[in-house]
């Protein structure tokens, strides 16, 4: 689980031009640049934004990543739901479902 | 002088990116509520505005997240989001950095802070100071308080920075400005984005405004997490400006849930 790398990725991607530059150009070469496990690059490469939720990916990254990818509000809501009922409830951070719902 | 001003507001980026699918209605009378904060700023002429936002991984990561920051910069930019996506044009906003170095040396007596001479703002300044500050022409410092994943400053500490912020104000001859910016309970950003805790909600706000210090100072954060939400963490930011405001009451302009902007919508204002 190399989940701390995901967020790292998608931090930079947002922030950064130059990473958003290599992402369109050079993209595995860059995921390569990540600690990341094969399940990881694929959930980025597809992009399924629903396995990312899973994944415990914080929202306040993933939402600007969805975006990016073209996941119109309805959609990236959709994406989330989609992947929890597909993959099963958030894995861990601050979006496990314990007794919040 | 002293601090002129304090009062919290919301930063969900749906206030100004989703406006579209809001009631006409209840959206109309949300902006004039900003719009009634920003002629407040204004008649108080401060000098420089302070931001206490909670931001969302614009500028601080996990592998050096400060608890409390302070900006130091010359300059501003934001937002750091897609202007289409958050409905606010980019925009440059001038510094205090000179005062921004006084406070923190002050502040640094009773709190330890982190500062940043690099600061790009996300919608949790931007959404506010596109309502209070249209002209990006009042000199801001911003100030973060890391409220997006644990380990999270105690509340009691919020609220002694907010004691140590009005302290260092105190003895400084500028007029200076505070606001607190964030949500009450909401869950930003997940499924459930859109659930609104109402009675918590009022419940915190009679609180804030009634600047019980031991009441607001009681939550906890399992707690909050269950029934407001990770978004409820916020509550760090408002309970900064209630400490700044330590003494003083405060009145509610505006509060609605609005959930297509996936939070309880918030003006308020400290009667210093």
């Amino acid at each position: 689980m190399s989940l701390y790398y995901v967020q790292k990725l998608l931090f930079q991607l947002n922030r950064d031009p130059a990473v958003r530059r290599r992402f369109d150009t050079e993209l595995e070469t860059l995921l390569g640049d990540y600690e990341l496990t094969e399940e990881e690059q694929r959930a980025l490469r597809d992009p399924d934004i629903g396995l990312l939720y899973v994944m415990g990916v914080n929202g306040q990254i993933l939402m600007h990543y969805a975006a990016l990818r073209g996941f119109e509000w309805d959609a990236y809501m959709e994406a989330m739901r989609a992947g929890e009922r597909k993959y099963g409830p958030v894995r861990t951070g601050l979006y496990t479902r314990a007794k919040g719902r | 002088m002293s601090l002129v001003f304090a009062g919290v507001c919301s930063h969900a980026p749906g206030i100004t990116g989703r406006k579209d699918r809001a009631d006409p209605v209840v959206l109309d009378a949300f902006y004039a509520a900003y719009d009634r904060m920003r002629q407040a700023l204004e008649a108080a002429r401060p000098d420089a505005l302070v931001v206490i936002g909670a931001e969302h991984f614009a500028n601080f990561f996990m592998n050096n997240m400060p608890a409390l920051c302070v900006g130091m910069g010359d300059h501003y930019e934001g937002p750091i989001e897609d202007e289409e996506w958050l409905g606010i044009r980019r925009a440059r906003f001038p510094g205090a950095p000179v005062l921004s170095m006084q406070l923190i040396q002050d502040m640094m007596n009773d709190v330890d802070l982190a500062y940043a001479q690099e600061w790009k703002f996300d919608h949790g300044i931007m959404v506010p100071l596109h309502f209070l500050t249209p002209r990006a022409d009042l000199p801001i410092i911003p100030v973060n308080i890391n409220c997006q994943g644990p380990p999270l400053i105690p509340l009691k500490r919020c609220y002694e920075f907010g004691r140590a912020l009005k302290r260092a104000c105190d003895a400084r001859p500028e007029r200076i400005a505070v606001i607190g910016t964030g949500g009450i309970s909401h869950w930003p950003a997940t499924p459930d984005s859109g659930r609104i805790n109402e009675p918590w909600d009022r419940e915190f706000l009679d609180r804030l405004l009634g600047n019980r210090r031991e009441e607001l100072l009681a939550y906890q954060d399992d707690e909050t997490w269950r029934e407001a939400g990770q978004g409820g963490l916020e509550i760090r930011t408002f309970i900064a400006v209630a400490g700044a405001a330590q003494g003083h009451t405060g009145e509610l302009w505006f509060y609605a849930p609005i959930p297509i902007f996936a939070v309880g919508c918030t003006v308020a204002v400290m009667n210093l």
